[in-house]
């Protein structure tokens, strides 16, 4: 096989599986902005605390770390709704700023408490046996912790898919995310749909968070430094869009799995400038509502 | 941000006053606003007393100095046309390398020529960034001002050969000031430096405030529909106000560089443009000394607790910004004349 092929194939799969985390990280918060236009800083800390309830669960406690990926989703989606119930909803109605401050402040705060609880030093996983090694595939080997992570992506988007477009509640949401008010004198109730889908997002970022471990391993500042990633995403895809999130995670996750292959030098530079050339001429989105 | 200041309110309209009475009130009603109050001298005498009274700090003190006039030119586009940026650091960096480099790879030492230099950069970085960032709100200019800050930071480190990349410029020499003024060891010139530097800019922020443009802004800010309405010429008036708040945040850079006389490519990075949102928002936006007493406040904080626990001090800061979009939306000096309010209602 030629090398460029080689290439163009190890950029592809690392690039998918990127995108797979990016997609299940950020597919949350795009449909909570759509549907409330709350700008949610903290929502690198909830994948951050996800990520440190895995490393606490299979290191202290010897669970296993599929099992512990489970856990930690859905003890931060419950946890998430304290949040949302108890400070969030204070600030519906208030200024972008006000959000943009709020939620930047619960994010020091996780961070801080991160750092006192684990230190300042990365953190990482012990995998089974299975997500350790390559799988080969003939003509090359790939790695299976990240095959494992196009196949849950994959799982995970059809599932989504699925409950979004097929199911009443999917409906819901996306009338409620085409207009809120005439959602509202239908008689659905956004705002416990909201809290729902707060919690369902939560709890995928704290997956995305968990298994984020082994890829780019996880620190205290992942609440912030993978923040800005996240928010590019939901930005690029449109907000309240599944489709635009989902089309936003491949193209972010494989162009800058290709930049780091290709001109390793020029670092995130590819993402920031596609970010702004997309948002120039499309200001909301692939799949957003002007 | 619908809260009207006491200072601000306009005088209610005469009845059956005619039309050019009505634009005579006006037009004294803005030159009204341009007067000296006796307790706006209270920051700077406290500025100067600072200086006899902690000679050694004066390190300390530029820069708590430099981050004042960070703040001012964040207030100009956040607390008064209502821009939220994610990327105010962009311009400082502008301002910063453009001392930096002119010092190290072109031996361009006179600082105040570099100070001109250096907002004159940034100036024009905010022009063309603002000429294309400013069509849009929320989420989109948000994302748009971090990415591209962040685009400057990746292009310095692009080009590490020239920019020194995160290494940074160090051991950077400046001339003399004005020839003359030679830099001493506990930095006393350098904060005097600063402090005039940042009377001349405060005069100028304070100036296009209480103008008639600054007046617009705030129209901008509070109900930009209203603005088109009435024929404003909003996007103009943004990328201007956008412009030469870039312009200050350069000059805040170079005056950054030139005191430490080093700079790293950390100038640009996020959490900087946070940083002085923080101090901003602390003191209290779209008020002027709200810039002197965020930015003042916060530097003394972090430099004593920050050396006992970083941990904590970080969690302090996040617990006052939840706090006070919590409790106290327009700042400490906010605070202050609500509790002023309180006293003076009670007592009547």
């Amino acid at each position: 096989m030629p090398h460029f092929a080689i290439i163009a194939v190890s950029i592809l799969f690392d690039g998918l599986a990127y995108a797979m985390f990016l997609f299940i990280t950020s597919v949350g918060l795009s449909i909570t902005m759509g549907l409330m236009g709350f700008v949610n800083l903290a929502h690198g800390a909830f994948a951050m605390a996800g990520g440190y309830i895995v490393v606490t669960l299979t290191r202290n406690f010897g669970i296993g770390f599929v099992p512990s990926l489970a856990i930690a989703a859905v003890s931060v989606g419950a946890i998430s709704v304290v949040f949302e119930r108890g400070l969030y909803r204070k600030l519906y109605k208030a200024t972008d700023l006000e959000q943009v401050l709020l939620t930047i402040g619960l994010a020091f705060m996780a961070i801080a408490t991160a750092t006192y609880l684990y230190g300042p030093i990365p953190k990482s996983v012990p995998l089974p046996d299975w997500l350790q090694g390559d799988i080969n595939l003939g003509f090359r080997s790939f790695p299976s912790y990240r095959a494992f992570l196009i196949a849950l992506g994959v799982v995970l988007i059809s599932v989504l898919w699925y409950a979004f477009e097929r199911t009443n509640i999917g409906a819901k949401i996306r009338a409620a995310v085409d207009n809120r008010r005439m959602a509202e004198s239908v008689g659905i109730n956004v705002d416990l749909l909201f809290t729902l889908t707060f919690a369902v997002g939560s709890g995928l970022a704290a997956l995305g968070g968990g298994l984020a471990i082994q890829l780019f391993g996880l620190s205290p500042s992942f609440a912030v430094l993978y923040l800005v990633l996240f928010l590019i995403v939901v930005a690029v895809g449109g907000l309240g869009s599944l489709k635009g999130t989902l089309l936003a995670a491949l193209v972010i996750g494989i162009i800058d799995t290709g930049g780091k292959y290709l001109l390793a030098e020029a670092g995130g530079f590819f993402i920031y400038a596609i970010t702004v050339a997309v948002l120039l001429v499309k200001p909301a989105g692939f799949y957003g509502r002007e | 941000m619908s809260d009207s200041k006491t200072a601000d309110r306009v005088p209610p309209p005469l009845a059956g006053a005619g039309r050019q009475q009505v634009r005579d009130r006006a037009a004294a009603y803005l030159l009204s606003r341009h007067h000296f109050r006796w307790s706006e001298a209270l920051p700077w005498i406290a500025a100067i007393a600072a200086f006899f009274l902690f000679p050694d700090r004066m390190t300390f003190g530029s820069q708590v100095v430099i981050m004042i006039i960070f703040a001012l030119s964040l207030d100009l586009i956040l607390g008064y046309a209502g821009i939220v940026t994610l990327g105010h650091a962009a311009f400082f960096g502008i301002g910063a390398y453009t001392v930096g480099l002119g010092a190290a790879r072109l031996g361009w030492s006179e600082p105040i020529s570099g100070l001109v230099a250096a907002a004159l950069a940034s100036a024009l970085v905010g022009f063309i960034s603002g000429w294309f960032l400013l069509r849009y709100r929320g989420l989109t200019l948000l994302m748009l001002t971090l990415a591209t800050a962040i685009m400057l930071q990746e292009t310095g480190n692009l080009r590490s050969d020239f920019s020194g990349g995160y290494d940074g410029l160090p051991g950077l020499e400046f001339k003399p000031l004005f020839g003359v003024f030679d830099y001493d060891l506990y930095g006393h010139t350098y904060y005097l430096y600063a402090l005039a530097v940042l009377a001349i800019v405060f005069y100028g922020v304070r100036r296009i405030v209480y103008s008639p443009f600054g007046q617009a802004l705030t129209g901008i800010r509070e109900n930009v529909k209203r603005m088109h309405a009435i024929g404003s010429p909003v996007h103009w008036r943004l990328v201007t106000v956008y412009t030469i708040a870039a312009g200050i945040a350069g000059i805040a850079g170079a005056l950054f560089t030139q005191t430490n006389a080093y700079v790293t490519l950390t100038v640009f990075d996020f959490d900087n443009s946070a940083k002085v949102m923080v101090m901003l928002i602390l003191g209290g936006t779209g008020r002027l000394y709200g810039a002197f007493l965020g930015a003042t406040v916060y530097m003394v904080l972090e430099d004593h607790l920050s050396k006992m626990s970083p941990t904590f001090w970080q969690f302090g800061i996040g617990l006052m910004l939840v706090l006070a979009v919590l409790f106290a939306r327009r700042g400490v000096l906010g605070l202050f004349e609500d509790i002023g309010q309180y006293f003076k209602r009670s007592r009547s």
